[in-house]
């Protein structure tokens, strides 16, 4: 059964396995999920709730890409560059595609050292993890840049359904806007674990807490799942 | 005795939490203003919840003057009927029932109940309310820009809601959307402090089946809303920028007075089920708290037991999955594909099985209680009544070929009314005089509370009943007026002045109510402790009205669930939830046997 106090994410308790484990963990009382801290809890079930956001957008989408009459531009002539003489089909979107996976290596990483308290390495990779947020969030501009000089607003476009300019900027902002929220938060994380600040326990911003380690973890699951929609987007939107 | 018997208490899991550290305030500011104490922040959001809802109460009245009296008051137009309808519908739903539920009791009763300091991240929920201050602000803005707050109806349906005709078309339905954008928002921050702690932040002994089936309601009541909201959401961000914007989203090719609109090629039945899967479960959301308050008003006045706990609480939980997969059942008369209809047909009447079974369960309480007709308790049969009512013309609706003629009727309007406007806020009612002694320390007026009681109970009856009748002989929902239709007998204007009279009255009863909430406040009896001799924790704290951290120096040790009334054996009709098996004092000539309760 439980032990000592557990707010940080030491060492396991030993529970029964399997789904005997599950319904102890149920079953008991204090908490549902055992060893999972408050923040953590709370991001999970945001998480959950953005999936929804980012599912309505997604659905929507495809409603409209259905419902219109006119004929959809087709994405990978939209989304191609032409480098030294070559068109390439989306190859920006596939750079961008894999610095965004790339980040989730790092962050990983630093979630890694955030827990070995090895306060260099885990504000150096939090801000290698931002520097390829904000580099993803600078080719998405410089992107959404180029097609509104060819003319693609959210009202209509050149090519086709109107609905294209549409969802694109929609669903990519939505995104991008995630993406940049996530940068600002590994940019705070990182100041505060240089400095310092969870060996000592200061009260943590965005809350009266005292802040701990685990907040490099919970910055990284919202930094996993931020890329995880983009495989989702990056598939129904640009792929299709 | 009880249904419930988990293991014996001899074995008390140790803390797994440290206790933790709350920010103590100083200032006057920062302890009722900026606070970020969740008792205070339910009172701040309740207040304003019930502020905004008597600004819907009054709209009402001027529904009704309307329909009751058409061509008597000049300055209701049929625009502004229509904007009434819209605004009245909208407040109560989200800004009135779904804040003061989750937000109010919420905010108040979770860490009580579950033994907790406060909620778990104090500074997120702060912030909650006063986004959601922010939102009520916004939505009261609209209706003071050019063209008024906007007509489209609760429902917001494309393309009507932002064209030239309706109401509130230049910045009415902007301020709506952003509003309802920055509910959610604010909800959102709330919720997730609900969910985790409850899940999280119990405290030692406090099982998820020892706890109050309050808590359980609020508690996948606020699930819910998490999965619900985004569509509403998502709805509501793409409808901005089809009115913004000129996208298509939600806009298919119209032609308006021969001209051709810039829109096209998109969907409006799309907008129509974002709005249902976010509006069917919304339902819920102010059903779910109810329900689970319902059955703790029931169990504490009639001194017994709740009658099959562990049924409730699935009850519950399955009502809330099951409300994801029904939302269709607005959209009978959409034109969507029969089958679909049938699929939705079927899924509504099968949550008819969990909910009869909740009703049984209060029933069965009741059965051989030892009822105290007390307010709570006469607000929570006037409840079950209630409910039933509206719930059996939902089934009604909810099969197709009895709503095709019916829908857009008065019979619509009666049936949502019943089951969640009047049966949920009959239930906040009696919340309140169940709860106002706790967070004020003295009592209602009882006097003042049999009037109100009465006269709205009776009062909602007269109301819609007649209503029922009148969607039968097919008046129409949102219209201004009837005229003289063929189809219509004279007699419905009579009928419908007398619904207006009943209307009004019952709207002075409300008045009546907050006279005596604030009359009460310096002027009530003063409460004794735990004046209803209840059993779960938020009666046991050190002092009443709960201080800052709720329990003092030591959080509590729960040894049993909620329920323990009219135990045999025991010298008192009731055991806390914190009270030790060893401390259970036993009744006379019961010392052999024991109390048989002590160890559940
Ligand atoms: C004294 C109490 C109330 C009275 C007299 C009243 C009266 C009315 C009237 C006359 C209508 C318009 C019918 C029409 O022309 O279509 C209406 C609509 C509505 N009411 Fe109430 N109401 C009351 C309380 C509530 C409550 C507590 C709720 C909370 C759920 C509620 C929710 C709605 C909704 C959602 C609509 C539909 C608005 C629309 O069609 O867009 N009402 N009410
Ligand atoms: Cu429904």
């Amino acid at each position: 059964m439980a032990q000592a106090a557990m707010t940080e994410t030491a060492e396991p308790i030993s529970r029964p396995d399997g789904l005997r484990g599950i319904v102890a963990d149920f079953s008991s009382d204090q908490r549902a999920f055992k060893n999972v801290p408050w923040g953590k809890a709370m991001m999970w079930i945001f998480l959950l709730s953005d999936t929804f956001i980012f599912s309505c957008f997604l659905l929507s989408y495809m409603t409209v890409r259905w419902s219109t009459e006119v004929p959809w531009p087709n994405p990978s002539e939209v989304f191609s560059l032409t480098i030294g003489g070559q068109n390439i089909p989306l190859i920006l979107i596939a750079i961008m595609t894999f610095i965004l996976i790339s980040s989730s290596g790092t962050m990983a990483m630093a979630v890694k050292f955030g827990y070995a308290r090895d306060r260099k390495k885990t504000a150096i990779l939090m801000l290698v993890t931002a520097a390829f947020g904000a580099s993803f969030v600078g080719m998405q501009a410089f992107e959404w840049t180029k097609l509104i000089h060819e003319g693609v607003r959210p009202w209509g476009n050149p090519w086709g359904a109107p609905q294209f300019g549409s969802s694109f900027f929609l669903i990519t902002g939505f995104h991008g806007t995630h993406v940049s929220i996530g940068v600002i938060f590994l940019l705070a994380i990182a100041r505060k674990v240089w400095r310092g600040d969870y060996d000592s326990q200061r009260k943590g911003f965005f809350t009266s807490r005292k802040g701990n380690y685990e907040i490099v973890e919970i910055t990284g699951l919202y930094w996993h799942f931020v890329d995880l929609v983009w495989v989702f987007i990056f598939a129904l939107f640009y792929l299709w | 005795m009880t249904d419930v018997t988990p293991e014996t208490t001899s074995y008390l899991a140790p803390a797994e939490v440290e206790d933790v550290e709350l920010y103590h305030p100083k200032s006057f500011v920062t302890k009722y203003i900026w606070s970020q104490d969740a008792k205070v922040i339910a009172i701040q959001y309740a207040v304003t919840a019930i502020a905004i809802g008597l600004v819907a109460l009054v709209l009402s009245w001027m529904m009704r003057l309307q329909l009751g009296f058409p061509d008597t008051f000049s300055f209701i137009s049929p625009e502004a009927y229509l904007q009434l309808i819209t605004m009245h519908g909208m407040i109560m739903v989200i800004y009135l029932l779904t804040a003061l539920f989750l937000g109010g009791f919420g905010n108040y009763l979770i860490p009580l109940m579950v033994g907790a300091r406060d909620m778990v991240f104090p500074y997120v929920n702060m912030l909650s309310y006063w986004v959601y201050l922010l939102a009520v602000l916004v939505l009261v803005a609209s209706f003071f820009v050019p063209g008024g707050s906007t007509g489209a109806g609760w429902t917001l349906y494309p393309p009507q809601a932002i064209l030239a005709g309706t109401p509130g078309q230049s910045y009415g339905i902007i301020l709506m959307l952003a509003s309802l954008a920055l509910f959610i928002i604010g909800f959102t921050m709330g919720g997730l402090n609900y969910v985790v702690t409850v899940l999280q932040a119990r405290t030692r002994g406090m099982t998820l089946m020892r706890m109050p089936l309050t808590v359980w309601g609020i508690f996948v009541a606020t699930i819910l809303a998490l999965l619900a909201f985004p569509a509403l959401f998502v709805g509501a961000v793409m409808m901005m920028f089809d009115r913004l914007l000129g996208t298509s989203f939600f806009m298919p090719q119209i032609v308006e007075f021969g001209e051709s609109l810039k829109y096209g090629g998109g969907s409006p039945i799309l907008f129509q089920h974002l709005f249902w899967f976010f509006g069917h479960p919304e339902v819920y959301i102010v059903a779910l708290p109810g329900f689970g308050i319902v059955s703790d008003l029931l169990s504490v006045h009639a001194r017994k037991n709740i009658f099959g706990y562990r049924m409730m609480v699935w009850a519950i939980v399955v009502i809330g999955g099951l409300s994801f997969v029904v939302w269709a059942h607005h959209m009978y008369v959409s034109g969507m594909n029969p089958y679909f209809g049938f699929f939705f047909a079927t899924s509504t009447l099968i949550i008819a099985v969990p909910t009869a079974i909740k009703v049984y369960n209060w029933v069965l309480t009741l059965w051989r209680g030892n009822i105290h007709l007390t307010l709570p308790m006469l607000f929570a049969i006037a409840f079950i009544i209630t409910f039933v009512n509206g719930g059996i013309t939902g089934l009604f609706l909810g099969n197709v070929v009895v709503d095709v003629p019916l829908s857009d009727t008065m019979f619509v309007v009666a049936h949502f009314h019943m089951v969640m406007g009047v049966a949920p806020i009959l239930v906040i009612f009696g919340a309140i005089y169940h709860w106002y002694p706790l967070m004020s320390g003295r009592m209602l007026n009882q006097a003042m509370g049999h009037f109100h009681f009465w006269v709205t109970f009776i009062g909602a009856y007269l109301i819609y009943f007649p209503m029922h009748y009148l969607g039968f002989i097919g008046v129409p929902r949102r219209y201004y007026a009837i005229g003289e239709t063929e189809f219509i007998p004279l007699s419905a204007a009579t009928l419908n002045e007398f619904i207006t009279v009943a209307a009004l009255i019952v709207g002075l009863a409300q008045v009546v109510f907050i006279f005596n909430l604030v009359w009460s406040l310096f002027k009530g009896e003063k409460s004794v402790k735990n004046p209803w001799r209840a059993t779960s924790l938020e009666w046991q704290t050190p002092q009443m009205p709960p201080a800052h951290g709720n329990w003092g120096k030591e959080l509590p040790v729960v040894y049993r669930w909620a329920y323990d009334y009219s135990v045999p054996g025991a010298a008192e009709d009731f055991l806390p939830q914190n009270l030790a098996p060893d401390q259970v004092a036993i009744a006379k000539g019961h010392e052999a046997s024991g109390v048989r309760a002590a160890a559940t």
